[in-house]
Formats: structure tokens, sequence, C-alpha cells
């Protein structure tokens, strides 16, 4: 594993993805449910959700870097927001 | 008749899987890891943080491939697609001349992306190339080496060369099933030519038209062999794409960071886009079924 050049904050990101996946998987197996329309006028279900929240955060972290936003965890905060958000009306 | 449950089947696509861990997760892993950290080679790497990403994002050479980039698929898309359409609207429905026209069609599509590249670099050349010679003699300025203009022009014809023929056979594909009973009704209605393309053949050509799409814009925002053997990326930077400028770094400079950085926005871009026009597609495919 060596030449794969871990760190110890790319190896808690890849764990968090990783269970929120799993989650995901379990629950929609678990409780599943029947796809809804929100403000986006497209079928979503959880997954869906959980894909446009994580798409829109990696996005809102580059923008927040790149209008030389620090520091970073407020980024966070705000991909906290938009995923709540997201889960609510989309 | 009753089925007992047998969920052994999955495990039929554990070798898949594994592929795809060695082929795809692991490198994409891999990449993350070296987008936050500086290396000089032996395989030490030391940690930056998020300072890649940030060069990257106010690196001008990075935003400049990428309007170059957008640039080249929106004009390959707007001419491909059109034209694509048009021969395939033009096309014969069957017997010999169908066939003959679905084979001549499907030749350049055989071709691998550096012969074609090769092909165009010779066709071009003005003092060998049948193109460049010919534009010489008939007394055009035209040298994809050393004029922007030009090599554009070129890298563009090619790729239009290349890949029309599949929007055209997947439109083709879209004609072929629209059943004659629409075109009997038109004619009984008087319909001109215009109103039986805009509301028989464009909406029944939609579904893989958007395929088409999807597919050409992919291809073409990830195009590399084809220019990079024509042009090589010159004159200058002129025709340096979003991957021929990854590799430049990656490999060329070796400079693992930054290029890291660089191809995890590159994807990221990529994936949304893949988004939409997925969405796009299965939304289309629902209201149909309606």
């Amino acid at each position: 594993m060596d030449w794969m050049a871990w760190t110890g904050p790319t190896a808690i990101f890849f764990v968090v993805i990783a269970s929120l996946l799993i989650t995901f998987t379990v629950l929609a197996i678990k409780f599943p449910e029947t796809p809804r329309k929100g403000v986006l006028r497209i079928e979503t279900t959880r997954g869906d959700r959980l894909f446009i929240t994580l798409l829109g955060s990696a996005f809102i972290n580059l923008a927040w870097l790149g209008m030389g936003g620090s520091p970073q965890w407020v980024a966070l905060v705000i991909c906290a927001a938009y995923a709540a958000a997201i889960f609510r009306w989309v | 008749m009753n089925k007992t449950v047998n969920q052994k089947a999955w495990f039929l696509i554990l070798p898949v899987l594994i592929l795809v861990a060695f082929s795809a997760v692991i490198p994409l892993m891999t990449v993350v890891n070296y987008s936050v950290q500086d290396t000089f080679g032996n395989n030490k790497f030391f940690w930056v943080g998020l300072e890649w990403f940030d060069e990257m994002l106010h690196s001008e050479r990075m935003w400049d491939a990428l309007w170059r980039q957008l640039l080249f698929s929106g004009i390959i898309l707007a001419i491909e697609v059109p034209l694509g359409i048009f021969v395939a609207l033009n096309m014969p429905k069957k017997g010999f001349w169908a066939s003959f026209c679905l084979v001549l069609m499907s030749l350049p599509l055989l071709i691998p992306w550096n012969v074609v590249g090769t092909i165009w670099q010779i066709f071009g050349r003005v003092d060998i190339g049948l193109l460049g010679y010919g534009l010489a003699k008939l007394g055009v300025d035209y040298n994809y080496t050393q004029n922007i203009f030009d090599a554009w022009v070129t890298v563009i014809v090619m790729d239009v060369w290349h890949w029309t023929s599949l929007v055209a056979l997947l439109a083709y594909a879209g004609l072929q099933s629209i059943p004659d009973a629409y075109y009997q009704a038109a004619k009984i209605d008087q319909a001109s030519r215009w109103a039986v393309f805009r509301y028989i053949e464009l909406p029944k050509m939609a579904g893989v038209l958007m395929i088409a799409i999807l597919l050409r814009f992919m291809d073409s925002f990830m195009i590399y062999t084809e220019p990079f053997v024509v042009t090589g990326g010159g004159p200058g930077n002129a025709t340096t794409f979003l991957s021929i400028d990854l590799v430049k770094m990656a490999i060329g400079q070796f400079d693992l960071g930054p290029a890291a950085a660089f191809s995890l926005m590159y994807n990221l871009v990529v994936l949304s886009i893949c988004w939409v026009f997925y969405t796009v597609m299965t939304q289309m495919d629902k209201r149909e079924g309606v």
C-alpha cells in the first residue's frame, strides 16, 4: 500500500464516503421508498439526493477555496446547509 | 410454483468488482492521495494540504485549457449533430444502397485514434499531403503547424470526419423505427417537409440524439490522441486541450500533486455533465413511458 501514498486526512475522507454509501445502501434495503419529485422537477431517491449532495459539496469546497475563503471548514458548514436543503426540497 | 430465494448469483459479479477496483477505484483513490502531497520522486511524499487545488484554481494555464476544450466541444457538436441528422435523412431506407451507406459510414469509426491523427497529419502537410499541397497550389496560405486558425480548422475537420457518422448512424436507427403510418397521416394532412421533420422525425429521434450528443460531448471533452498526433498541442498552446495539458503536467513535468488536483477537478466537471445528461435521458424515457 506504500505506493498509494496514504495520508490520515484522505483516509478519513474515504472512510466517511464509504460509510455514507454503505449506510444509504442498508437504508434503501431496510426501508424501501418511492421516488419523489422536488423543486428540480426530477424524480429522486435518497441515493440520488446523496449523489447530488456529494457532487455539489465538491464544487462548494472548490469555489470557497478559489474565492480565497478561509478557513476551509466554513465551506463544510455551507455544505451541511446545502445537504439539508437537498434532502428537504429536492 | 414456489421460488426459493437464492442470492448466490451475486458472487458471479465478484471478478468484475475486483477488476473495476484495480482499474478504477484504487487508481482514483491514489490520485486523491497525490493531490494533497508533494513529491520529489523515490516515492517520498510531503503533506501540502489544499495548496495544489488553490494553485490550480488560480492557474491561468488550466482555465485557458478549459475554455479551449469547451470551445472545441461546442464547435464539433454544432457541426456534427446537424450534419449527422442531415446525412441520416438523406440515406436510402432499404436495399443495396442502404447497406452500402451503412458500411461506408462505419468505416471512419473503425480506425484507431492515433491512425486518424497520422492520416490527417500527413494529409495536411504542405510538402507531401494532398490537402496541404492542394491548398498551397490553389494559393491558400495553409499551414497547421504555424497558423493557429489552420490548426483549429484541421483538428475540427478531423473530428467531424471521424465522428459525424456515429451521429448519423444513431439518427438513422431512430428514423428507421418510425412506423410508416406516421408519414401516411402526414401526407393526408398535406404536411410540409419541415413539419414532418419537426413534429414526427425530430421527436422520434430525440432519445438517440441525446445519446449521440452525450457520447460526442464526452469523447470530445476527453480528446487526447488525435490533436496530440496532429499538432502536439501547438502552435504554442493553441490546441492544448485539457487531456494534453494534464499529461504534460503529470508525465512531462512530473508534477504529480498539481496534476492530481487538476485531474480531480476535470473529473468533477465530467461527472456533473454526465449526471445532467443521464437525468435528462431517464426523465425523457419516463415521459415517453407514460
